[in-house]
């Protein structure tokens, strides 16, 4: 079975600055991979090649077995995408959202209703979809992105830093619905984060230093008994800097 | 799962649905509206009246008669309020770059052409109310073309925006901050309206100023005036028509190439989209 995402030796930069350097990760299908890095390590440059906003210069992705830059629009048809900022827009209401996403895919009115109600249903905001999303909590405003992501049964969510600005219950909340939805809808999920609190030991784990990635493996063996935050501080050296 | 090979129809209800949104947000800014109509009824009102008393105007086609100041002056404020609203549509696309909306967009399955000119033709639909509004205050003003000039204007507004709304896509591309909009007020919006012959006969221009007449001249935004000056009375400026297809091309082909992925500025900056 081919695997929901294949980086394989990707490289980019901006003018003279690397961004990324031969990174090459694999997302396997129905599983929660953790992407771990400080802020500038090149997460969302990654995400930003892996969606398609830039072109990667060197290397090749993979969506679903679908090569991105010969196949863009079957890889990106597989992927949902929580962006680091928000995406919706505050003066329309939940549905209306959902339903300009939804025709961002090509579905269709009376699908897409349907759709709608499914995915609301999963983020628990059924009771909001006529509110407005400047209206919503921050925590309902990221399930709220989460539900666009999904509104066209992707194989894979990426989110990047998708609880960054919550308070510790919203975040909980968060994580534990997109975990949820792997286990439940057998969605593959890569998530970039620098906590390190949001990453499980069973967790596949990408560690991302400086453009390049320095581990792949389940988080309890890249821990391997001392700690996750100690083990990533010896690998990525931040600590003697 | 969503159909990947997108049948025509999937075409369609993409481009409904970002007109929706446009007209959603459009009908959820009613400022922007009131400011949209308010700013050439004040020129219209106001600044045509006074001139009327001091600016003569010769008989120039298409008018086949003396014409008032108000007369004249109305297709360029027609041509102002598309030239704002395509400025607008890029300022909402900084604006949506800077907040992260217009990542959603661009990863879209469908090509970038296609939703760039969705979100155009979307714009100008907007406009296009906002234009006919105003043709209706006009007409009370005793602004009033021929009835069914305000049918035969419709394609030469249709391509007016879609140049004007172009030209706002391009400079949306290269303007890396909202803050930096204000700079584009300064240097695009307000030269391209006055040395243009919105306000004034070329012919005028070529009394006071040569070069000043060669400036307007090469203006797109004179093209888009005339387009739709001679529209308005049942004609078709063949120079203007070419003009504006030219620089529609021009500016959206540029547009295209900015937002390519692979290509154009958008691909060497960082922290973009």
């Amino acid at each position: 079975m081919t695997a929901a995402l294949e980086i394989d030796h990707v490289s980019h930069s901006f003018g003279r600055v690397t961004a990324l350097d031969d990174v090459s990760l694999t997302v396997p299908r129905g599983g929660f991979t953790a992407l771990l890095g400080v802020n500038g390590a090149g997460k969302t440059t990654l995400f930003s090649l892996i969606t398609r906003l830039y072109d990667n210069s060197s290397g090749s992705i993979r969506v679903a077995g679908h090569d991105l830059r010969r196949q863009p629009r079957q890889a990106l048809a597989r992927l949902g995408v929580v962006f680091q900022s928000r995406a919706m827009d505050a003066d329309l209401s939940v549905r209306q959202n959902l339903a300009y996403h939804a025709s961002l895919h090509g579905i269709g009115r009376s699908n897409a209703a349907a759709r709608i109600e499914a995915v609301l249903a999963q983020v628990g905001l059924a009771e909001k979809s006529g509110d407005r999303i400047s209206a919503l909590s921050g925590g309902q405003q990221r399930r709220a992105e989460i539900a666009r992501a999904l509104i066209h049964s992707p194989d894979i969510l990426l989110l990047d830093e998708a609880t960054v600005g919550l308070d510790v219950k919203s975040r909980a909340e968060v994580l534990a619905l997109t975990r949820r939805l792997i286990a439940d809808h057998g969605v593959s999920a890569l998530w970039a984060t620098h906590i390190m609190d949001e990453i499980q030991p069973d967790d596949d784990l990408v560690i991302l230093h400086q453009g390049r990635v320095l581990r792949q493996g389940s988080a309890g063996q890249i821990a391997a008994g001392q700690g996750l935050t100690r083990a990533f501080l010896d690998l990525t050296g931040v600590a003697a800097a | 799962m969503s159909d990947r090979s997108f049948p025509p129809r999937a075409w369609a209800i993409a481009f409904a649905g970002i007109a929706r949104r446009e007209t959603l947000r459009f009908v959820n800014q009613r400022g922007r509206f009131l400011a949209a109509l308010v700013r050439p009824l004040v020129w219209l009102f106001i600044f045509a009246a006074g001139f009327r008393a001091v600016l003569g105007l010769s008989i120039t086609p298409p008018y086949q008669t003396y014409v008032l100041y108000e007369v004249y002056v109305t297709p360029g404020l027609v041509a102002m309020i598309q030239l704002f609203n395509g400025m607008q549509s890029s300022l909402s696309m900084v604006y949506d770059r800077e907040t992260g909306a217009m990542r959603t967009l661009l990863v879209s399955p469908f090509p970038r052409w296609f939703l760039l000119a969705s979100k155009l033709v979307a714009g100008v639909l907007v406009s296009i109310i906002q234009v006919y509004t105003f043709l209706a205050i006009a007409w009370l003003w005793d602004v009033r073309p021929p009835v069914w000039g305000y049918l035969t204007v419709l394609p030469a507004l249709v391509l007016a925006g879609l140049m004007l709304g172009a030209m706002g896509l391009f400079l949306s591309s290269a303007i890396r901050q909202l803050e930096n909009f204000a700079g584009v007020m300064n240097f695009v919006i307000f030269p391209m309206f006055f040395a243009s012959s919105a306000l004034y006969p070329l012919w005028r221009m070529r009394e006071s100023s040569t070069l000043l007449h060669d400036i307007c001249a090469a203006n797109p935004f004179t093209y888009a005036v005339e387009l739709i000056r001679f529209a308005l009375y049942g004609q078709v400026n063949w120079l203007a028509l070419a003009v504006v297809l030219g620089c529609l091309a021009g500016f959206f082909g540029a547009a295209v190439f900015m937002y390519d992925p692979s290509k154009g500025l958008w691909a060497r900056r960082k922290g973009t989209a």
